[in-house]
């Protein structure tokens, strides 16, 4: 039966508690995508909340080593290999340790081969002793075409081959592969039944999950089988300029300027350009969105999780209106722009926590235009591009501007179109005074001109 | 960079050769497959009621209903075995007709999902509805339940099978004698899905009631939410409680929503509940509670720790936001007119309606469901759209359902069900409860507008 973490009486262990944390750990030949998996997996975390780091002992090896010479460090028989690469594993291990028990992480992405089940009892045990749960990703994969893919998009650009030619490069990894084939001990259905465990299949036509013990597993589960690898471009843009854009004033549902009007033949006409196949177009519920889309004469689906953030009582308030009504919100709100709750509205922690199944759909989606709003897109932004809770409230999202993010590698490569057509600026920089007893002037300083 | 050798990973919509048009949103037929006594049922019946929760109109099929129906009385396992021809070829018009039926829901019904509830544990079984479902445009996902422990499928049976109309003249040893060979009967021709033969069909395979899953080819988003609502599903016992904070004091105004804090019969019944609770000796109890006061202070007297959600705040009624019903009645009389004409979908200027409601609680049903035993203290509509979920009521009964303040409804599942015991604490309250009026016409006066609002000071 499924069941809890339950502490376990035996001497070597350390008390389990709901909330310890967990170990995730990668299994899998080289170019299987663990990395990319490890990468991604950890920056969805963050996005939502839980904190956590990825420790590659690739990394680890690169600073020990300093010089990649070729291969031949990773063939088996290759002893003073082995003992360099078991210290590294130790060392990525310790500093597991210091993140999770010390530095108040939630979950660390132990990123490595893990091929022997030696190597994963050694990682069980540690795990153990210091009251951690693990659970491991493997990665299985035999489609030539997808590991030459891999090699040639992440394996080309590493520290590894800077100084050699993409043949050369590409015939020596081969043969680092090779490296651990003999040794390779996959996850077994039936030796190991008592682990935790999902097994990842070609890229993810199939999976084999075993033990799910709690929510962030299973929301680990959810994600890494809704995420894929076909090449695809997001579009975010935010409505055109809006009639209260205009005045200065936040929130509300009106409709779009004559501007912003303009704004969406342009879109319509950029869209065409692009000539993208099938492409998705979605909306929030809000007036001017729905505006914005409607002009490029294309089926779209609207969503109540993109609307804008609420601002509760500030509710199409200018921000002059803001520090004469509410003067210490509006103080506090520059204090801590992510975590901070209008009163009777949203803080964009809020946001972030709402637009998690948008994120999940769009993992799944393929080419998309999202047309949102300022705190929306700055949220989405922060998950594609990998920005921290600080930076994310003041991401520059400006109107009128197409941004065009196209999965490469490890990231994402982002190319900002804007569409030629004037609009105020809505962005308002963090002030240099962020005390409740600040003057006026001061708490005004970065607000932009409008009408 | 061009990939043009890189297959896709997105299994496309087989384009079939008939006439039919592939739709984005073709209807899906999900097919149960396992010997008896796996929980194809169970698993079936608590699927249709989540996609029907969460707005997928769904509807279920259970073959031997249609068997039932055929064949009036049932003997003795005899009727299952292979070689009985007769009964062979009923069991295959059952299930003709039961497809038949699953096709007049997709097409007459606007039906977008259909559970096909049967053991399909031959490939012949599943070929035939494999090709019915190319035929017509529908996307087939298989759900396999696989299990050989012999006490968790002698637990089954107790529980469902010594029950079923199949049984209703029989003691329960005798029922279970005859099901036991009735399982027989269909295992020499078992033959579970294949992870060679069967790698194009898009299935969850699921293992000893959830400790392991095969999952192949999900194809799209509804696919991808039913893995994951099964895989969040247990059948370890436990119960679930819902309660409404204590009266507030907006409650006495009758005043809707705000964030007010508990009346003194509020702190009353909050200490009524943590000695109900108490008394109930429950293992590991979690409580949760909103972001809102009135919620949080009652399970503060609770004096265990709780956990916050800001998804089980109340629902936003937006301007009319600690109003009256009798001012809303004043100043938006046609919103309030609208609102009793659906009030599902009605949604508040600046506010929510039910189903925003449903779609917010949809992550809290789900942690409910990996849950064991938990107390959930949330507000009316709320606690509304939860029960609407453990009970299976439909969307236009869901806003009428009872939920007094001051009283304790304990879900307990049983069987394919859920077992309700009310518990009134003893501690008066005003009632929030306004039926649907007679008159829910835009002009309707006044009077009739008001004629069910409860009492308030």
């Amino acid at each position: 039966m499924r069941g809890s973490c339950h502490p376990k009486n035996t001497r070597d262990r350390a008390v389990c508690m709901t909330n310890c944390p967990t170990l995730i750990v990668t299994v899998g030949l080289p170019a299987r995508g663990k990395t990319y998996i490890s990468k991604k997996l950890t920056r969805y975390l963050n996005w939502i909340g839980v904190p956590t780091k990825e420790f590659n002992v690739g990394q680890y090896r690169r600073e020990c080593l300093k010089i990649y010479k070729s291969f031949e460090f990773f063939r088996p028989d290759n002893e003073e290999g082995l003992k360099i690469r078991r210290q590294c594993a130790t060392s990525a291990l310790n500093d597991v340790r210091q993140y999770l028990s010390v530095e108040g992480g939630q979950v660390a992405v132990f990123d490595a081969t893990n091929t022997t089940r030696e190597r994963r009892g050694t990682i069980v045990k540690f795990a153990e002793q210091n009251g951690f749960k693990v659970f491991f990703v493997e990665s299985v994969c035999e489609d030539p075409d997808v590991i030459a893919q891999n090699i040639v998009q992440v394996k080309l650009g590493s520290p590894d081959y800077l100084h050699c030619n993409s043949e050369e490069a590409i015939e020596d990894f081969m043969k680092r592969i090779k490296c651990y084939e003999s040794s390779y001990q996959p996850l077994d259905e039936v030796l190991d039944r008592d682990l935790s465990y999902i097994k990842i299949m070609d890229v993810g036509r199939r999976y084999l999950v075993n033990r799910v013990v709690d929510h962030i597993q299973s929301r680990i589960v959810y994600y890494l089988m809704n995420i894929h690898i076909t090449p695809r471009s997001i579009y975010l843009c935010r409505h055109g300029e809006s009639d209260l854009n205009i005045k200065g004033r936040i929130g509300g549902d009106s409709g779009l300027s004559a501007r912003g009007k303009e704004f969406a033949k342009h879109l319509r006409k950029f869209i065409q350009e692009q000539n993208i196949k099938d492409l998705k177009v979605w909306t929030s519920q809000m007036k001017r969105t729905i505006q914005t889309a409607e002009c490029l004469g294309v089926p779209y689906e609207q969503w109540k999780s993109l609307n804008e953030i609420d601002a509760g009582v500030c509710e199409e308030m200018m921000y002059e209106e803001i520090q004469e009504h509410y003067p210490l919100e509006f103080a506090l709100r520059d204090q801590d722009k992510y975590r901070y709750r209008y009163p009777k509205g949203e803080s964009y922690e809020d946001l972030v926590q709402r637009l998690e199944p948008v994120i999940m759909e769009l993992e799944r989606q393929e080419n998309i235009l999202v047309i949102c709003h300022q705190a929306v897109m700055r949220c989405l932004l922060a998950y594609f591009l990998d920005k921290t809770a600080d930076e994310l409230p003041y991401l520059n999202c400006p109107l009128h501007t197409v941004l065009k993010l196209t999965p490469v590698a490890y990231g994402c490569k982002v190319e900002s179109v804007y569409l030629g057509v004037d609009s105020v600026n809505t962005h308002r920089d963090r002030p240099e005074n962020v005390n409740v007893q600040r003057s006026t002037e001061d708490a005004l300083q970065t607000v932009p001109a409008h009408f | 960079m061009e990939f043009p050798h890189l297959e896709r990973m997105r299994l496309r919509r087989c384009d079939s050769a008939a006439s039919v048009p592939q739709f984005c949103n073709s209807p899906t037929v999900i097919v149960m497959v396992g010997l008896p006594a796996r929980g194809k049922t169970y698993i079936s019946k608590k699927l249709t009621r989540y996609l029907n929760w969460i707005g997928v109109p769904t509807k279920m099929f259970n073959v031997g209903q249609y068997r039932r129906e055929a064949v009036k009385i049932y003997k003795n396992f005899e009727f299952f075995k292979p070689d009985n021809e007769e009964a062979m070829r009923i069991r295959k018009a059952c299930a003709a007709a039961a497809l038949k039926d699953v096709s007049a829901y997709f097409t007459k019904e606007q039906g977008q999902v259909a559970v096909f509830d049967a053991t399909n544990t031959t490939r012949e079984r599943r070929a035939v509805i494999i090709s019915l479902a190319k035929e017509k445009g529908y996307k087939v996902f298989f759900v396999e339940s696989i299990c050989d422990d012999p006490e968790i499928i002698a637990e089954n049976i107790k529980q469902v099978k010594s029950g079923s109309p199949d049984y209703v003249d029989r003691d329960i040893d005798e029922a279970m004698e005859d099901f036991v060979q009735r399982i027989e009967c269909y295992k020499a021709s078992y033959m579970p899905i294949d992870d060679e033969k069967d790698r194009k069909l898009s299935y969850i395979k699921i293992f000893d009631v959830g400790s392991r899953y095969l999952v192949n080819r999900v194809q799209d988003h509804i696919q991808s939410r039913i893995v994951y609502y099964l895989m969040n599903i247990h059948v370890t016992p436990r119960s679930i409680y819902l309660s409404r904070h204590g009266e507030s004091e907006l409650n006495l105004l009758g005043r809707i929503g705000g964030d007010s804090g508990l009346s003194p019969r509020g702190l009353k019944y909050a200490n009524a509940l943590a000695d109900f609770i108490r008394s109930q000796k429950i293992t590991d109890l979690k409580v949760w509670t909103s972001h809102m006061k009135r919620t949080i202070q009652t399970a503060e007297t609770l004096g265990v720790q709780y956990e916050q959600w800001k998804a089980l705040n109340e629902i936003d009624a937006g301007v009319c936001e600690e109003l009256t019903y009798e001012e809303i009645q004043e100043n938006f009389p046609e919103e309030f007119a609208l609102r009793d004409q659906d009030k599902y979908r009605y949604r508040y200027p600046k506010g929510e309606s039910y189903e925003d409601l449903v779609h917010r609680l949809e992550p809290v049903i789900m942690e409910l469901e990996r849950q064991e035993n938990v107390l959930v203290v949330c507000h009316q509509a709320v606690m509304r759209c939860l029960l609407a979920y453990f009970l299976d009521k439909p969307a236009d009964e869901l806003p009428y359902l009872r939920c007094p303040l001051h009283t304790v409804l304990k879900l307990t599942p049983i069987a394919y069900g859920c077992k309700v015991e009310s518990y009134f604490l003893n501690i008066e309250a005003v009632n929030t409860h306004r039926e649907r009026p007679r008159n829910v016409n835009i002009n309707r006066d006044t009077e009739e507008a008001l004629q069910t609002v409860p009492d308030h000071v």
